[in-house]
């Protein structure tokens, strides 16, 4: 049995949709990562994020683009996240309070800024709107990013990779004991730690 | 409706402000990482989205939107990074308790 054109009782075509489906699922759980009270669930909710976002680029015929998404948002990015999420999760982490106080500001901002840009989107007139949407192929992209064009991006991204992964090894390791003296941890330590006269906010260091 | 350009960049832009509006109100800094993590990716829907609407560019958006994704995953490991490595000395990832400067 064939799938007919459109969908039977609505009219529509499948990817239209597909294209709400995705970019529903998206908002929300989009929105959920934003006001969520346990930030575990908003870690989690990300995923779903990444994932209606990736299915949103194969319906763009960026397929290429939607493989990359899952390799790199859902399998290292969110892994990341999640994994620091349980490194700094306090006990009283879900019960305190989510958002700033003046966090209506934040509200306000955001609200305008996104309308700003839809008004901007809607008020324009498009050129090539109407053109045919067409499938490009990976080797196209190979041939691009090995070009002349973009080789030097690519170079660039694989020092600055580099740099980053070294970085934050870097920042993040504790140095080991065997270094006696003010050394004893890592290099941000002596530019965030609290003060010895202040009482600290959430119990003794170390 | 998914052949309209504006459907793309108006999903884009409603995940852009609810980035903003997460980085600018959630006192976790992990949250406000996961709200930037957002924000990226609405810019590179938005890149997709124009270069599926413009057969000319169709391949060079494509490279746009992975080479912003090899930047956000360098982002994301530096300032994971030094959240953990503040968290060592506070004790808490809320933002609003970093309050060194003011002390």
């Amino acid at each position: 049995m064939a799938i007919p054109q459109e969908i039977p009782l609505l009219g529509w075509a499948w990817d239209d949709l597909i294209f709400l489906l995705l970019g529903g699922l998206m908002l929300a759980a989009a929105l959920f990562v934003v006001i969520g009270r346990d930030i575990i669930r908003s870690g989690l909710a990300m995923i779903v994020a990444f994932a209606a976002l990736a299915g949103i680029y194969v319906l763009a015929g960026a397929v290429i683009v939607a493989a990359a998404q899952v390799l790199i948002y859902i399998g290292a990015i969110s892994v990341l996240i999640l994994f620091a999420i349980m490194l700094t999760q306090t006990k009283a982490g879900p019960a305190s309070l989510v958002f700033h106080r003046q966090a209506w500001v934040g509200f306000v901002t955001a609200a305008v800024l996104a309308l700003l840009i839809i008004a901007a989107i809607i008020n324009t007139q498009w050129p090539g709107r109407e053109a045919e949407r067409v499938a490009f192929s990976t080797i196209e992209v190979a041939q691009l990013l090995f070009g002349p064009l973009y080789v030097v991006s690519l170079q660039v991204i694989g020092v600055m990779l580099t740099a980053a992964v070294i970085g934050g090894v870097f920042l993040a390791k504790r140095e080991d004991a065997h270094d006696p003296g003010d050394r004893a941890g890592s290099s941000l330590d002596r530019l965030t730690r609290p003060p010895a006269a202040a009482s600290e906010p959430g119990g003794s260091r170390q | 409706m998914s052949q309209s350009l504006e459907a793309y960049l108006v999903l884009s832009a409603l995940l852009f402000g609810i980035g903003t509006f997460g980085f600018l109100a959630r006192r976790n800094a992990i949250a406000m990482l996961m709200s930037i993590e957002l924000m990226l990716n609405a810019v590179n829907l938005a890149v997709i989205a124009f270069g599926a609407f413009t057969p000319a560019l169709a391949g060079h958006a494509a490279l746009i939107a992975l080479l912003v994704m090899a930047v956000a995953a360098a982002e994301a490991t530096v300032g994971l990074a030094i959240v953990i490595a503040i968290y060592r000395n506070r004790r808490t990832p809320l933002v609003d308790e970093y309050a060194s400067m003011r002390e």
